[in-house]
């Protein structure tokens, strides 16, 4: 590790390979303050168990239970191999199912939801504020954040109370990614905007947790407003000595990671290594909040901020909506369709995933729903031969070939992707973009880490299948020898004793007396009771 | 003439002794080429190629007993890999061992017609069976390798397969279908059209 490098974090900025310009279209849901009025209570909520990366939390409700806002529906359970996270209940209510229902994922398939009706008093459980943060250990922090069922709220989902034990001592710089690069999306900006105080409170807390000295929150160049309203709220809390507000230039997909972390610091974070192996832990500005909400007022992560919009919707803005409120509630809220509506996306038009139907809910991974016009949306092109032009070599921010892995996967030649390093690839879709031959790269992508996933669990299955087989097949031959030896030694037993007449006499003779004792008994009342039983 | 014979004589010996010296010293141990072919094989244990496991279908298939095509779990995915590994030509599955499934299984038993018997979990290759004797046995689904020798042995038929669930933990993405040119109406409209900016 560069260390140089680290200490000059953010002093310069540099550039990561490839990347787009693009046009933003934030303005259209972004000009506008917050509604005032609050997204009304839906009737119905439904709460997917899986929102997080990770195992499925397991359920601690029934149907028929009443719980009150805030009330943990699902717990992340006690092994420690998979990430997990809590999910909590949205509003006060019945829970009237615990079923499957399709879910928000590029797979369209059903996953198992907590159904749960509003009462519409909106009761809260009974919450544990804290007045003075500073008091409590990191492990009490890091708990609290794991309680509320907090992760990243950038999309990726992970569970940051797991980021943060992860980071324990090794961590030294934390950036807070406000970058915000898709286009479209602005429930960042909005965020930052509104409530600069939370994130940067938020930031506070995190700095007490990693013992670090340096926040950077990083924001693209033209978030002129949020750069003013951040510093200002930084200066009131006086935190302006660990906490600095980074303005990177537009380019996306500078919102990613890795990215961000090249931008500010010039070092790439190697290949299959994380972060924190540099020192650094980056985490969403929304992720920040939801830690300040978390620890100060004690309320779980319930809400997020959603942006609605493109040309398909009405009013396009931000909105505060619930986990679990069903995606058609927050288009009614925001004015409906307009009439060119074509499809639905959850998450930017680069990144996101289409939706089928605007009754799935919205997950704590949803930043943003996009309705799309015919206008939007290209009509399906024809696939056309790889000319091998190059242009997708040099988009490609994770400095991969897109173009070889291409025709490796169509090849299905998977043993040859660990080289060409797959897995860098961060599904951003530059590549997929700027093909003249319009080339669903991604798509291919996705298939052959799909397909490098089940091979290597596969793997691992067949390598448990033949461990197992193996001892059993000891364990079998062992038995054989132990029965073997017990037999010899028996014999030999036998064989060696020399009264081995006088025993088999006396065995004999033991025998004749059992039989005799068998007969003598009454056969009849045998016989009666037989017949008494069978009528 | 002397000189020469004692010259390759003294070399012949050097060198004799040399290889087998090399010979006890560099001495492999096991079958090298049975490993490789074993680590292809898909690990089910399930016996339809007739060898009572992978291991001794691999070591048969090293000493060229049999053809490379008797593994149905493998498929013809791991009949190609098996030819490329020994280069043999891919042949077909052969239809005796057994047929390729469509998608994995694995065997659940059901619970309220077992009658506690033992005889599964004696037969099981991988001992994936748990109980007792007259107490009821459950199959440890993730250990499961869905070879089906479970099924003959149970005297009242209470084990079937199915095949493991999709869910969002083990979904995988389909290989992007290409589309073609369907229609004259289609490429003109592809020409009209233009890509999102």
């Amino acid at each position: 590790m560069d260390h140089s490098s680290i200490e000059n974090i953010g002093k310069h900025l540099h550039n990561f390979p490839g990347g787009l310009k693009l046009k933003h279209y934030k303005a259209l849901s972004c000009s506008k303050p917050l509604p005032a009025q609050q997204l009304p209570l839906s009737q119905e909520y439904i709460i997917p168990v899986s929102q997080h990366l990770g195992r499925p939390a397991e359920i601690i409700v029934s149907p028929g239970q009443q719980v009150k806002k805030g009330q943990p529906l699902s717990v992340p359970g006690n092994a420690s191999s998979t990430p997990g996270a809590y999910v909590h209940a949205p509003t006060s209510g019945e829970i009237v199912a615990i079923e499957q229902r399709p879910v928000p994922h590029p797979s369209g398939l059903n996953s198992t939801c907590i159904i749960l009706r509003a009462d519409g008093k909106d009761d809260w459980i009974e919450l544990e504020p804290v007045t003075d943060y500073r008091q409590l250990s990191r492990q009490q922090l890091i708990q609290r954040v794991q309680m509320a069922g907090i992760v990243g709220l950038g999309g990726a989902v992970f569970p940051t109370d797991i980021k943060l034990q992860g980071g324990a001592g090794s961590i030294d710089t934390l950036i807070l990614n406000g970058a915000e690069c898709e286009p479209y999306i602005s429930c960042d900006e909005t965020l930052m905007k509104q409530d600069p105080e939370k994130i940067i409170q938020g930031a506070l807390i995190l700095s007490q947790v990693l013992n670090i000295k340096r926040v950077l929150v990083a924001i693209e160049d033209p978030m002129d407003a949020c750069y003013q309203k951040l510093q200002t709220s930084i200066k009131t809390l006086g935190a302006a000595d660990c906490i600095k507000v980074v303005r990177v230039p537009m380019l996306y997909p500078e919102g990613g990671e890795r990215q961000l972390i090249q931008v500010l610091s010039g070092t790439e974070v190697p290949a299959g290594k994380l972060p924190v192996s540099m020192g650094i832990l980056v985490l969403n500005v929304a992720t920040a909040a939801a830690i300040k909400d978390a620890i100060i007022d004690g309320k779980p992560l319930i809400e997020r901020l959603v942006t609605v919009t493109g040309a398909g919707i009405c009013e396009p803005q931000n909105v505060v909506a619930r986990i679990g409120t069903p995606i058609a509630d927050l288009i009614s809220f925001c004015g409906g369709y307009t009439p060119g509506i074509a499809s639905l996306v959850m998450g930017g038009p680069l990144m996101g995933i289409g939706l089928q139907s605007d009754s799935l809910p919205i997950i704590k991974a949803s930043n943003c729903i996009l309705a799309l016009t015919h206008a939007d949306i290209s009509s399906p092109q024809v696939e056309m031969p790889c000319i091998n032009c190059g242009d997708c070599v040099g988009v490609c921010p994770a400095g991969l070939l897109p173009q070889t892995l291409q025709m490796v996967i169509r090849a299905e030649n998977f043993e040859a992707l660990e080289e060409l390093n797959l897995d860098a690839c961060i599904e951003c879709g530059c590549c997929d973009y700027i093909c003249p031959s319009h080339i669903p790269l991604v798509d291919y992508f996705r298939y052959g880490k799909s397909e490098q996933r089940v091979r290597t669990v596969e793997r691992k299955q067949s390598d448990l299948a033949k461990l197992r087989f193996d001892r059993r097949e000891k364990r079998l031959a062992k038995q054989q020898t132990e029965r073997r030896a017990r037999h010899l030694k028996r014999k030999q037993a036998l064989a060696g004793s020399s009264d081995k007449k006088d025993s088999v006499a006396a065995a004999i003779a033991r025998a004749k007396a059992r039989k005799q004792a068998l007969t003598t008994t009454p056969r009849d009342s045998d016989s009666n009771t037989d017949s008494g039983e069978q009528s | 003439m002397t000189a020469a014979i004692i010259i390759l004589t003294s070399l012949a010996l050097i060198f004799g002794l040399a290889l087998g010296y090399a010979s006890i010293r560099f001495r492999l141990e096991g079958n090298p080429v049975a490993d490789q072919i074993e680590a292809l094989l898909p690990q089910t244990q399930c016996a339809q190629c007739g060898y009572p496991g992978c291991r001794p279908y691999a070591e048969a298939i090293a000493a060229d007993e049999v053809d490379i095509n008797r593994c149905p779990p493998g498929g013809e995915a791991g009949i190609k890999q098996l030819a490329d590994l020994l280069g043999k030509n891919p042949i077909p599955l052969d239809a005796d061992a057994g047929i390729e499934k469509a998608l994995p299984e694995v065997a659940i038993i059901h619970e309220d017609i077992c009658i506690g018997c033992t005889k599964c979990i004696q037969a099981c290759p991988v001992d994936a069976i748990l109980g007792a004797a007259k107490k009821m046995h459950t199959i440890i689904a993730a250990e499961c390798t869905g070879c089906e020798l479970c099924i003959p042995p149970c005297p009242v038929d209470c084990i079937d397969m199915i095949p493991v669930s999709i869910d969002l933990t083990n979904w995988q993405s389909d290989k992007p279908v290409p589309i073609t040119i369907i229609s004259k109406q289609l490429t003109s409209a592809d020409n009209a059209g233009e890509a999102v900016a």
